[in-house]
């Protein structure tokens, strides 16, 4: 294991890992976001019970699936960084922790907007959603933690702890759904991972939502990775390899000009 | 590995799972306690296994599926009851006066949130839908389960109900309440 991060403790390798890592993320995430939100906007079928209410659906569940899914991702940063006392994977929780922060608000926003016409209400504290809730309060408190700090060493340790020990919760708002009664239905398309059952929905509804789901990760491991190399950067600014980079971009940068 | 980083390693495995057991036996004790509602049976056989009874009274939320032919509406205002049933044979009745949800019908799960006035009927304040996790288009959905998905610009009174014959009987689904 540690022959394996070893060369990534180093910011530059990183760096140039994430730079090689980009594209792959980056494109295929803008192409399926445009290709999914087109086709289950637009040509998906409406659906039975709740006519074209429902399509709230395509942004709802991936962003409610990867704010579970980037808080597992920077909770291994964050063990990693306690356990390797790596800087750079300290850095990755914080470049983390705002994505999936915004990736939550959009599942509780979208869920709220799409609650009140078919609920009857915008909220109500069953489990499924308080637990989300809390999921909302541990990215923020992640980032709150990391800035409290004088010395961002000890910021970044507490950050990676409080990320560690949050990490309970993902186990909670998946399963809240089966262990209480709960106002929120049961999982959909997630239970194909979770309970090896099939997915309960048309297949004409499901392409699209699969498309959405990975257009969403790779749109926020992109933002993720943009993140990280911004702060990889910015702390070693005057270091020569950050210097020769910004260099090099400046050129490109007028050569375009 | 080397000593430093495997005792670090134990320590932070060790807080982990000692949280992890922690919180589990904290949900497990509130397991009662963290439902939303209850379900028919629970208010009529008791919940749990001591078979606690809610007490008449006491403010509760009901969930379960509306009896089909139950609904009953009095006179001509918002005032409606209904049955609400999960696993049979009890059955609690819901009195409630304001507006429905659009998901409300025959056979949907609600929740319905209010006062326990007897052993088996509430005065509900609000009453909520519940939605499964089945998505299907109307197609599929009227020949799998007979309903027939009606858009609002086709919504028709129920007026027009009455007077015409079979192609209205099989808008028999959700809008037509």
């Amino acid at each position: 294991m540690w022959r394996w991060l070893h060369p990534y403790a180093k910011s530059e390798a990183t760096f140039a890992l994430n730079q090689k890592l980009l594209p792959w993320f980056l494109i295929p995430g803008l192409l399926l976001t445009l290709v999914g939100v087109i086709w289950g906007l637009a040509y998906a079928p409406p659906d039975y019970q709740q006519g074209e209410s429902y399509r709230i659906i395509f942004v709802h569940v991936p962003a409610a699936i990867w704010s579970m899914g980037f808080y597992v991702s920077m909770a291994i940063a964050g063990l990693i960084a306690l356990v390797w006392q790596i800087r750079t994977a300290e850095q990755a929780v914080l470049a983390i922790a705002p994505v999936g922060a915004v990736l939550t608000f959009i599942s509780l926003f979208t869920g709220a907007v799409w609650g009140q016409p078919m609920w009857g209400t915008w909220w109500v504290w069953d489990a499924r959603l308080t637990s989300q809730l809390i999921l909302l309060f541990l990215y923020l408190g992640v980032m709150a933690l990391y800035v409290a700090f004088e010395d961002e060493r000890a910021g970044g340790k507490a950050a990676s702890i409080l990320a560690l020990v949050g990490v309970i919760n993902i186990p909670i708002i998946h399963y809240s759904v089966y262990w209480w009664n709960t106002l929120h239905q049961q999982s959909t398309i997630t239970k194909v991972i979770t309970r090896f059952e099939s997915p309960s929905i048309a297949p004409e509804m499901l392409w699209p939502l699969v498309v959405n789901i990975f257009a969403f990760m790779g749109l926020a491991a992109a933002l993720i990775i943009m993140r990280l190399n911004n702060e990889l950067l910015r702390r070693e600014i005057h270091r020569p390899w950050a210097q020769k980079i910004l260099n090099t971009g400046d050129k490109e940068n007028s050569d375009a000009v | 590995m080397n000593p430093r980083r495997k005792k670090r390693l134990i320590m932070t495995s060790g807080i982990l799972a000692g949280i992890a057991l922690a919180t589990g036996l904290v949900l497990y004790a509130l397991s009662q306690n963290i439902d939303l509602f209850y379900t028919p049976t629970e208010i009529v056989e008791g919940k749990g296994s001591e078979k606690q009874l809610p007490e008449v009274g006491q403010r509760l939320r009901v969930g379960g599926l509306v009896v089909p032919g139950s609904v009953t509406r009095e006179g001509s205002g918002l005032s409606v009851a209904f049955n609400l049933i999960d696993v049979g044979p009890a059955e609690i009745t819901v009195e409630y006066e304001g507006i429905l949800p659009d998901l409300f019908r025959e056979g949907q799960g609600i929740v319905a949130q209010g006062t326990l006035i007897a052993p088996n009927r509430i005065q509900a304040s609000q009453v909520l839908a519940r939605h499964d996790e089945e998505y299907m288009p109307p197609a599929l959905a009227e020949a799998l389960k007979g309903i027939q998905h009606v858009p609002p610009s086709q919504w028709q009174l129920e007026e027009d109900d009455e007077s015409s014959d079979e192609d209205q009987e099989s808008s028999g689904g959700y809008y037509d309440r």
